[in-house]
């Protein structure tokens, strides 16, 4: 059982002393973020351990600047670096001892209003200046520079390259372009309909989010999902995660030139989307999962589907045997993009990355919702040299996994025949949810009120994981990049929310 | 030893859609938009429904009340299919990917009186512009705030099930050398400048496409602090692709309209 704390709140002196120990005693900061109060902003900490999940928060101090203070994580959880800067973008909170609160998600010059998430402030009716130029930059030299257009099909990012004459080159994320606001997204809707929200917060892992925002309201409502659709969550969760590798994988080969093996991966990442079209009526599973249960009347998979998975997958295993015996395919992402085991572990990474370094905290195995506290546990991965090969071969693991909780999932169901939902009672006050999403736990704290949103926290493994970037590119970056960015296989959309 | 990648090639079974010379079943029975059924007259739902109001049924407000009927815009539709689940005498899934318009006015269903000689000169004008596009023609694809899922179905035009190839469709990655721009996403200010400065860097003629629910209206997000209510505020658009995400056949459908490509046959059955 995971012990689950909301709403533990602390003084604002004492709050980073209660973090710290909340680590010291096995939690990992799993994310952070403001809430609008008065006089100044809450500033809350989740902290997620082996078996428990809680926020810790505190009422942000309003220094003689005007400005609202709060003492900055990062010197007890690296992890803070983004979330912080992301805080204040947002809400305008100065995280005090950060090593450089730079804008991520919104460039906004100091004192223009913000967003200001949580508060009254409705979403519309809100202008932010358009960023002149790069926003960053002040006394730095670039060398070279990424975007934000790209150059094949890919979502938008700017990568700057800082090069003040150091040996290893400083590179600047810069995600904001595509900043859509989610966050003013959610509020202020009846939280039924947040999860139409949090299914387009990362399309690529439409069910991840979907599921992560309703166990947050189920928690809230005090109710258990009918067992038909716990299973059924967890075919498509797995689903989900099988077409994203192989996403993935097709970079990987395109990134090395293997048109075949690019052109194979494809044509089995767009069998799975198919699948996954033919039930759900959407390539992404889209308005499958709702709060309290799925659709009702959905099509259950048989042994029809089974029968047609097991051919795919057994296609896939003979290509991925394909790429491990392509000896320059394999040279090309050894020793590229090296994330070590102590940097892994200090940031906690998540998902794929943290595992390749050793770092595996799965939640279907550690912290168990729907189908997965009933079906076998998912077996970790032995991969850990922290590489793109490491990487990849996590995700080969996964999907062999995937495709066995898949097959045991639908054994359960069948004859299966709902409910299929049950209803959400009102809803009121903070609720945490989380999922194992294709690229690692995907986390959500929503405080609702009266069945509607005050405040959604979105936190994408995206956010947590890509700023991890920096500790691995190197020398080299023109002929690397592609594998990194490929081998971390996030989605920007996660990150400039 | 596993079988070299020369010798694999395609075998085991992956095909490549014909379409548009040939019907494919994918593409006919993908559920992309929502239809409304006019000629339902006083059905008891439809009734209902124009009486207690649909703002509340559609979370994207993409229902509208006109006139004692009732209408939808696929422009602001993300298909969650609440409607088809609420009243399904008056709403029902339209099963084909031929979903692309020439105006935004046309996504907005059932229509009014067909301006047919509106749209003769629209499809006429833009016939002369890609008259001088040779077969092969170049996509530059920018993403100015999508969800994500928008890319992986342009990528997919690649994958050897739709080969867009085949059609002499192929993208680029520089805007010099590009016929069409293809626009995801929401149109979030952060993208409007770079988004410009690519639309500036292609040779005229150009065709834009606005690529998803996102692209048309901002879908779901439409009028948010970091959104502009789609791309058309920035741009001039000469396709309009619904769906959130639109699918791939749909995005085809989108460029084979954009160069007047599509057989006659296929124009779709809606
Ligand atoms: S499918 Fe959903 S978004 Fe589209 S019109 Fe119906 S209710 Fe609105």
């Amino acid at each position: 059982m995971t012990m689950i704390t909301t709403g533990r709140r602390t003084d604002v002196g004492q709050w980073r002393s209660v973090v710290a120990d909340a680590l010291a005693d096995g939690a990992r900061l799993a994310g952070l973020y403001a809430t609008q109060a008065s006089p100044g902003p809450d500033v809350v900490a989740i902290l997620v351990g082996p078996d428990s999940a809680e926020t810790i928060g505190c009422r942000s101090e309003i220094g003689a600047d005007g400005a609202a203070h709060v003492p900055s994580l990062v010197p007890v959880a690296p992890a803070a670096f983004w979330y912080e800067r992301a805080v204040h973008d947002l809400s305008g909170v100065v995280a005090d001892g950060h090593p450089r609160l730079d804008p991520l998600l919104l460039p906004l010059p100091a004192g223009a209003p913000r967003p200001l998430p949580g508060g009254e402030q409705a979403s519309t009716g809100w202008e932010h200046p358009e960023p002149a130029g790069p926003v960053d930059v002040t006394g730095q030299v670039f060398s070279l520079s990424w975007g934000p257009v790209r150059s094949g099909v890919s979502e938008s990012i700017e990568f700057l390259l800082e090069t003040p004459g150091e040996d290893i080159p400083h590179l600047n994320i810069r995600p904001h372009f595509k900043h859509r606001g989610i966050a003013k997204q959610f509020e202020g809707r009846d939280v039924a309909d947040g999860v139409l929200v949090a299914e387009r917060v990362e399309g690529i892992a439409t069910v991840a989010h979907a599921l992560a925002y309703s166990h947050a309201i189920e928690l809230l409502g005090g109710v258990e999902v009918p067992q038909g659709a716990r299973l059924l969550r967890v075919v498509h969760a797995e689903l989900e995660r099988i077409a994203n590798h192989l996403d993935v994988t097709m970079k990987l080969a395109d990134a090395a030139g293997l048109s075949v093996a690019t052109a194979r991966f494809g044509a089995h990442k767009e069998a799975v989307l198919r699948r996954v079209s033919r039930r759900t009526g959407s390539r992404f599973a889209r308005g499958l999962v709702l709060p309290g249960g799925v659709r009702p009347g959905p099509e259950l998979p048989d042994h029809t589907m089974l029968a047609a998975l097991d051919r795919l997958h057994a296609s896939i295993r003979s290509d991925i045997a394909g790429l491990e015996s392509s000896p320059s395919f394999l040279d090309r992402l050894r020793t590229t993009g090296v994330l070590s085991a102590g940097r892994a572990a200090r940031f906690a990474a998540l998902g794929p990355i943290g595992r390749a370094s050793g770092v595996d905290d799965d939640a279907r195995r550690a912290r168990p919702t729907d189908g997965y506290a009933d079906l076998p546990p998912v077996e970790p991965p032995h991969f850990d040299a922290g590489d793109a090969l490491a990487r990849a071969r996590v995700r080969w693991h996964e999907i062999d996994t995937s495709v066995g909780l898949i097959r045991e999932a639908v054994a359960q169901l069948a004859g299966a025949s709902g409910p299929w939902a049950v209803r959400v009672p009102q809803t009121h006050g903070t609720g945490i949810g989380w999922a194992e999403g294709p690229h690692g736990e995907v986390l959500y704290v929503v405080h609702a009120k009266a069945n509607r949103i005050r405040r959604c926290f979105a936190r994408s493994p995206a956010l947590h994981n890509l700023v991890l970037l920096h500790d691995v590119i190197r020398t080299d970056i023109f002929t690397d990049l592609p594998f990194i960015e490929a081998s971390f296989g996030l989605s920007y959309a996660g990150v400039a929310m | 030893m596993p079988l070299p990648w020369a010798l694999r090639g395609l075998r085991d079974g992956v095909v490549t859609t014909d379409w548009p010379r040939r019907d494919d079943a994918y593409q006919a029975e993908f559920p992309a938009v929502v239809q409304v059924d006019h000629s339902a007259g006083t059905r008891p739902q439809r009734v209902r429904l124009l009486e207690t109001g649909l703002d509340h049924l559609c979370p994207s407000g993409a229902l509208l009340a006109t006139d004692d009927d009732i209408r939808l815009d696929r422009g602001r539709c993300i298909g969650c299919g609440r409607c088809v689940d609420a009243a399904p005498d008056v709403f029902s899934w339209a099963h084909s990917a031929s979903t692309a318009e020439l105006t935004r006015g046309r996504l907005v269903v059932p229509r009014l009186v067909e301006d047919e000689e509106t749209l003769a000169r629209i499809r006429a004008q833009l016939a002369a512009r890609v008259g001088r596009l040779g077969r092969s023609v170049h996509i530059r694809h920018v993403d100015a705030g999508s969800d994500g899922s928008e890319e992986w179905e342009v990528q997919a035009l690649l994958n050897p099930v739709y080969d867009v190839h085949r059609l002499g469709i192929f993208f680029t990655a520089s805007p010099k050398h590009a016929d069409i721009l293809l626009v995801t996403g929401v149109g979030t200010p952060g993208m409007s400048a770079p988004l410009l400065r690519t639309r500036e860097a292609m040779p005229e003629p150009v065709v834009v496409i606005a690529a998803g629910t996102d692209a048309i209206s901002g879908g779901l997000f439409a009028s948010g602090y970091s959104t502009r209510d789609g791309v058309g505020s920035f741009l001039e658009i000469d396709v309009w692709v619904p769906g959130s995400p639109p699918s791939p056949f749909s995005l085809l459908h989108g460029i084979l309209l954009a160069l007047g490509r599509i057989p006659a046959q296929t124009k779709g059955r809606r």
